[in-house]
């Protein structure tokens, strides 16, 4: 956090800005190229058997989306290191802040798989909701007519 | 003796790090606690764009966003600049993190008259960026229909074909499987917006579309129809209940379509545009919503900053204008969680 002159303090700030434009530009770009919005056709794909990744692969659409992530990650890192002055603290201060972020990776990840195997299995949970709303019915049915038989018996 | 063992607890030397009058992590209480704050909202927010990664995940389909937000203001609608109004939101929010970093080096110089102004230019900046969505939610709600229950941007899971007016089908007005809808509300509609937008950019939809544009200076009277005739109901009927070519639905008009197999066979039964995931409008109105927030309270605190720098409560402290690093800290925060909205949201 060094207290710059203001001309230092001038320059540090338009690099800080013409870097961080430029990044969205480039997003911008790579995202309209993977919608198909520049001309080309991004979403060539091909079937894909290795055993464990099996499907249909399209190369250009998930170098499009892991740029988009790298480069908004990178963004990140610029602004709260360079913006933030995160840099110039103290590394005890620096981990305590960022070291729990890592939990984010297995948040993610754990997340992302449940909404996914939520896609490929939704039939089969739609079907199964409709059996258990069916037993809550009848289950319920069965409670209703012992109540009754219990007061015919009072 | 008592003394002695209490020194052994302590440890070997008088001034270790445990023994207090040292700051371990060489920032003041108030610039640590805004870091912890920042880790915690970090923490919510993040919890929120993964309910919305997982959500996504989930759907079959889900509205692609240079078709959702391929609008801008003073632009008509059939235009499409996809993605190009966030864009320019964006900039501004990084334009403003960028007065504010010359804000924070005016107030170690201890320049008052310099953290007035770029914090000043930071209010406007923030200012501006609310105006922007605001424009952009009036244009989804109002225009646009969306609701927190409602979304009427859906995806075409087959290839196929639209219904002509009498129920026959339209061979030029054809759509592709993964392509996008607008389901127009029937005032939308009937403002001789139609109901067809694909995106698929092909002839029939540019010819559409020059009528669209001329249709607008003459809002609502006859000319409309005549320029319509082959696409659109003459008599436009918006009507509640079924209609040959679309489905008039709460509001809604849902067109209709036959989808067309592998060997451009169609099928026998008529279908009608589906809403698109229902989890799209709340989650897009939380989260943007939830950032927004964060913007409006950082522009009032901004503020508040700006007038007591102004009136020289800071310049007296002589401590570097510390309190507009810590605003400082909070307000790149909401430019850094503007970074992954944008990338959940816009660019994804």
């Amino acid at each position: 956090m060094g207290h710059l002159s203001k001309e230092e303090g001038i320059k540090a700030v338009k690099k800080g800005l013409i870097l961080l434009a430029v990044i969205t530009l480039v997003e911008v770009l790579v995202s309209l190229f993977g919608k198909g919005h520049l001309g080309i056709d991004p979403s060539f794909s091909f079937e894909l058997n290795l055993g464990l990744i099996e499907g249909n692969i399209a190369p250009l659409l998930i170098v499009v989306g892991l740029l988009l992530i790298g480069l908004s990650l990178y963004k990140a890192y610029y602004i709260v290191y360079m913006f933030m002055h995160m840099a110039d603290e103290v590394k005890g201060l620096r981990m305590s802040v960022v070291l729990p972020m890592l939990l984010f990776v297995w948040a993610v990840i754990a997340f992302f798989q449940e909404g996914n195997s939520w896609k490929e299995r939704r039939d089969l949970i739609l079907e199964k909701n409709k059996i258990e709303s069916k037993d809550m019915i009848s289950q319920n049915a069965v409670k209703d007519e012992a109540v009754l038989e219990n007061s015919a018996e009072n | 003796m008592a003394t002695d063992t209490v020194k052994e607890h302590v440890g070997p030397s008088e001034d270790g790090a445990w023994d207090g009058g040292k700051a371990p992590m060489k920032a003041s209480y108030g610039k640590l606690m805004m870091w912890y704050f920042l880790l915690s909202d970090a923490f919510t927010f993040t919890g929120f764009l993964i309910a919305y990664g997982t959500l996504r995940f989930s759907s079959p389909t889900w509205p692609v966003p240079d078709f959702v937000f391929k609008t801008f203001p003073f632009v008509e609608a059939s235009k499409e600049l996809p993605l190009i109004f966030v864009t320019v939101m964006s900039f501004i929010l990084i334009i403003s993190s960028g007065t504010m970093v010359r804000a924070v080096q005016e107030g170690h110089r201890e320049n008052q008259k310099g953290v007035v102004f770029w914090m000043l230019m930071t209010v406007i900046g923030g200012a501006a960026f609310l105006g922007c969505q605001a424009w952009e939610w009036s244009n989804l709600i109002g225009t646009e229909k969306m609701t927190v229950t409602v979304n009427p941007f859906g995806t075409h899971t087959h290839s196929g074909a639209y219904l002509n007016d009498d129920g026959s089908i339209n061979n030029d007005d054809t759509f592709q499987v993964g392509s996008s809808y607008l389901i127009h509300s029937v005032e939308h509609a009937s403002h001789g917006h139609g109901g067809g937008h694909g995106d698929g950019g092909n002839v029939e939809e540019g010819h559409e579309e020059g009528h669209e544009a001329h249709d607008d200076g003459h809002h609502g009277d006859d000319h409309a129809d005549e320029h319509h005739g082959d696409d659109h109901a003459v008599s436009a009927d918006y009507s509640e209940g079924d209609h040959p070519s679309y489905l008039v639905k709460d509001g809604f008009v849902q067109r209709k379509y036959k989808i067309m197999d592998e060997s451009g066979e169609f099928s026998d039964d008529t279908y009608s545009e589906a809403f698109g995931p229902k989890a799209f409008g709340a989650l897009f109105f939380a989260i943007t919503g939830f950032h927004g927030f964060h913007v409006f309270s950082g522009v009032l605190f901004l503020f508040i900053i700006m007038i007591n720098a102004a009136s020289g409560l800071y310049a007296e402290r002589k401590n570097g204008y510390e309190m507009v690093e810590k605003i400082g800290l909070y307000w790149h925060f909401v430019d850094l969680v503007w970074v992954f909205v944008f990338l959940a949201f816009y660019l994804l």
